[in-house]
């Protein structure tokens, strides 16, 4: 996951790297989230400019779209599938036990910095639910063991790194 | 050199398919053995993933399901030869899960490496392009109306004719986009071809940009799918390292080639308009019709917006025949249709079977019934817009009229399970939530009748005047059908009333004892 600390001159690279596309918003603020972790609001009206939008627009696209935050996740990010087929197979009581266990609600990190959780609708792994992604992995008929269990090796992974 | 697969597609990765083939790369090394690891799709057969392959004289041999901790076991009981094991299944052709259905989009999906285009050519693949080409763009678009093909994202629209109207718009540039927001739970036959046979869509747009005289393409996927971009993405850049992208596409005078693009999680942007919108780089709002995108779509100009199943099946009708293709079906919805079987299932996966099969069928003997053993009380089928049906409906075939006319909806083909604990008033709350939720916010019925929804169900959840209430829910249901601009706000409707209308008992709570 994007960690890097905000810098002007990197977010400008980034921005150029992507405006000749046709249509280029949605890859250039994903290029930023990638890079800081979210979209800084320091990078919005340099985005306009190269644009050539308002600020106004620019914030109404990243506020539009779930994917992109506003401000810095916890070093994990777990998104639990709430949809209907992981509901079909006890999702929303695996969510109470995850906020239970981990002391926070969806959109919310705990105190540490350790944990964001998100709630998403659906990652395709519809037959084989509940369904969990941790950071960029999709774990299947998940439980709380199950998650802690991969938590603490992306823990040990990041300790490594 | 003996092959071994191990699925690399999502469903088994996220049942440690990673850790099986490190376990099992360690293990011949150990060993000392000489096999190499083929890392393919998945064949759809979830409830044996990771199913491991074994390729022998007599055919591909799996184990499945496959845990890291089998791997030792596995080997000693020399797997490699395809010897006897608790795990193994047998010729993975002949388990009739796979053996009884009709494979012609997913033919290729889990047999072949993913990014192999030889393997991909091997199995048939690149024929269908090579016949367009030999073909006017009026006999490649007549190939696809002859085919009876139906767009596969919910409407169920003719491709044919949206091609015809494209390719008769006079225009300095066309485009083909490929609606890969696939984001109806329940549904996952996108996911499983853009990392199990990536290349069939490649050729599909292309074959779409021959006939209709587009240059340009473009796959928009979403966003929860990262590992599906990152596959697909590779699929293309080799697709242009090898000539079947870019300019003068095998050795012809057309040029066509494609950008890869994520989504940002937004359902609305499964909807046509709105996914140009984003590919524009707005807000995922809502476009009026008309015009038509066939006739004004990306920046303005024609474009063929197709469903990612859609254009995966073209090259079958080119390559085969339209008529082979039309052969297969019922009615007015002709070829096959992949199903995929969700939820509380307890064979969940995907069938691809001729339209027309029964519900029963597919849930019953396909699905062996519910994973929780319980018995089974709805099915949903469409994704979040679609209909529950109740258990007297399974005698219900696989067809877009014959669904429509019990008011259900085929959708993109998924089918969700629900055993005897569902309570259907809260999937019903659940659907206007979720309406509200992710409505692009254009429309008034759809933005606030939504939210509306919630708070009336709300009430008949908590028994607070349930006749008076549920008559509410009727009156703002029609509203949202006949007031909004698109299938969000119009269909959202479709499992509220037919949750009332076939759950009726779930809608009539007890009056609290004492109210506060």
């Amino acid at each position: 996951m994007g960690v890097m600390p905000w810098s002007a001159a990197r977010a400008a690279e980034l921005i150029e790297q992507y405006r000749s596309q046709a249509g280029p918003c949605l890859p250039i603020l994903h290029a930023l989230q990638e890079e800081f972790g979210h979209v800084p609001s320091e990078a919005v009206p340099m985005v306009a400019e190269a644009l050539n939008l308002s600020r106004a627009e620019v914030h109404g696209v990243v506020s539009f779209y779930h994917e992109f935050r506003r401000t810095p996740p916890g070093r994990h990010v777990l998104k639990l599938c709430r949809a209907e087929a992981c509901q079909s197979v006890g999702t929303d009581r695996l969510a109470a036990e995850v906020k239970a266990h981990f002391g926070i609600g969806f959109h919310e990190t705990t105190a540490d910095g350790k944990l964001t959780l998100e709630p998403v609708f659906c990652l395709g792994n519809c037959a084989c639910g509940p369904a969990a992604m941790l950071d960029d992995r999709v774990l299947g008929r998940v439980d709380l063991k199950k998650i802690e269990q991969h938590l603490a090796r992306h823990v040990a992974e990041e300790r490594k790194a | 050199m003996t092959r071994i697969f191990v699925p690399i597609d999502s469903t088994a990765l996220s049942l440690d398919a990673e850790e099986v083939a490190e376990a099992l790369a360690q293990g011949l090394q150990r060993k000392g053995a000489q096999a190499e690891i083929v890392r393919n799709g998945s064949r759809g057969l979830f409830w044996l993933e990771p199913l491991v392959e074994v390729e022998t004289p007599a055919g591909r041999v799996g184990y499945g399901p496959v845990t890291p901790a089998d791997v030792p076991g596995l080997l000693a009981a020399n797997f490699l030869e395809g010897g006897e094991h608790p795990l193994r299944l047998g010729l993975v052709e002949e388990i009739p899960y796979l053996k009884r259905q009709q494979r012609l989009t997913f033919a290729r999906c889990g047999i072949v490496d993913p990014l192999s285009l030889s393997d991909y050519e091997a199995h048939g693949g690149y024929r269908g392009l090579a016949k367009a080409l030999t073909l006017e763009p009026a006999a490649i678009v007549e190939a696809v109306t002859v085919s009876g093909l139906r767009g596969r994202g919910g409407a169920g629209f003719p491709t044919g004719i949206k091609w015809k109207t494209v390719l008769g718009a006079a225009s300095d540039q066309k485009y083909i986009v490929c609606n890969a927001d696939e984001g109806d739970s329940g549904t996952f036959a996108d996911r499983l071809l853009l990392e199990g046979d990536p290349f069939v869509l490649i050729e599909g747009m292309t074959i779409a940009g021959v006939a209709v005289g587009a240059t340009q393409g473009f796959v928009y996927i979403r966003s929860e799918y990262p590992h599906s971009f990152r596959t697909f993405k590779q699929a293309v850049q080799i697709a242009r390292d090898e000539g079947k992208l870019g300019r003068r596409i095998l050795g012809s005078p057309h040029d066509f080639d494609i950008e890869v693009r994520l989504g940002a999680g937004a359902y609305i942007c499964g909807e046509e308009t709105s996914l140009l919108e984003s590919l524009e780089g707005k807000r995922g709002v809502i476009r009026f019709k008309p015009p038509l995108p066939a006739l004004q779509g990306l920046f303005g100009k024609p474009t063929v917006v197709n469903n990612l199943i859609t254009l995966a099946t073209v090259p079958f009708i080119l390559s085969e025949g339209a008529e082979t293709y039309r052969d297969f079906g019922m009615g007015r919805s002709r070829g096959t249709l992949p199903v995929q079987l969700a939820g509380n299932v307890k064979y969940g996966g995907l069938v691809e079977l001729a339209f027309g099969v029964t519900l029963d069928t597919l849930i019953n003997d396909f699905g062996g019934g519910t994973r929780s053993g319980r018995p089974l009380r709805a099915v949903q089928i469409g994704g979040p817009l679609g209909a529950y049906l109740p258990v007297s409906l399974l005698g219900l075939p696989m067809d877009y009229e014959a669904l429509a006319a019990k008011r259900g909806m085929l959708g993109h083909g998924g089918m969700v399970l629900f055993d005897d604990s569902v309570d259907m008033a809260r999937q019903a709350r659940f659907a206007m939530e979720f309406c509200a939720l992710e409505s692009c916010g254009k429309c008034t019925p759809c933005r606030i009748g939504s939210t509306r929804g919630v708070e009336v169900l709300d009430r008949i959840i908590a028994g607070r005047d349930p006749d008076k209430q549920t008559a509410l829910l009727r009156d703002l249901c029609e509203v949202m059908t006949d007031g909004s601009l698109c299938a969000l706000g119009g269909l959202t409707p479709l499992p509220v009333l037919s949750a009332l209308e076939h759950f009726p008992e779930d809608f009539k709570r007890p009056v609290p004892a004492a109210a506060e």
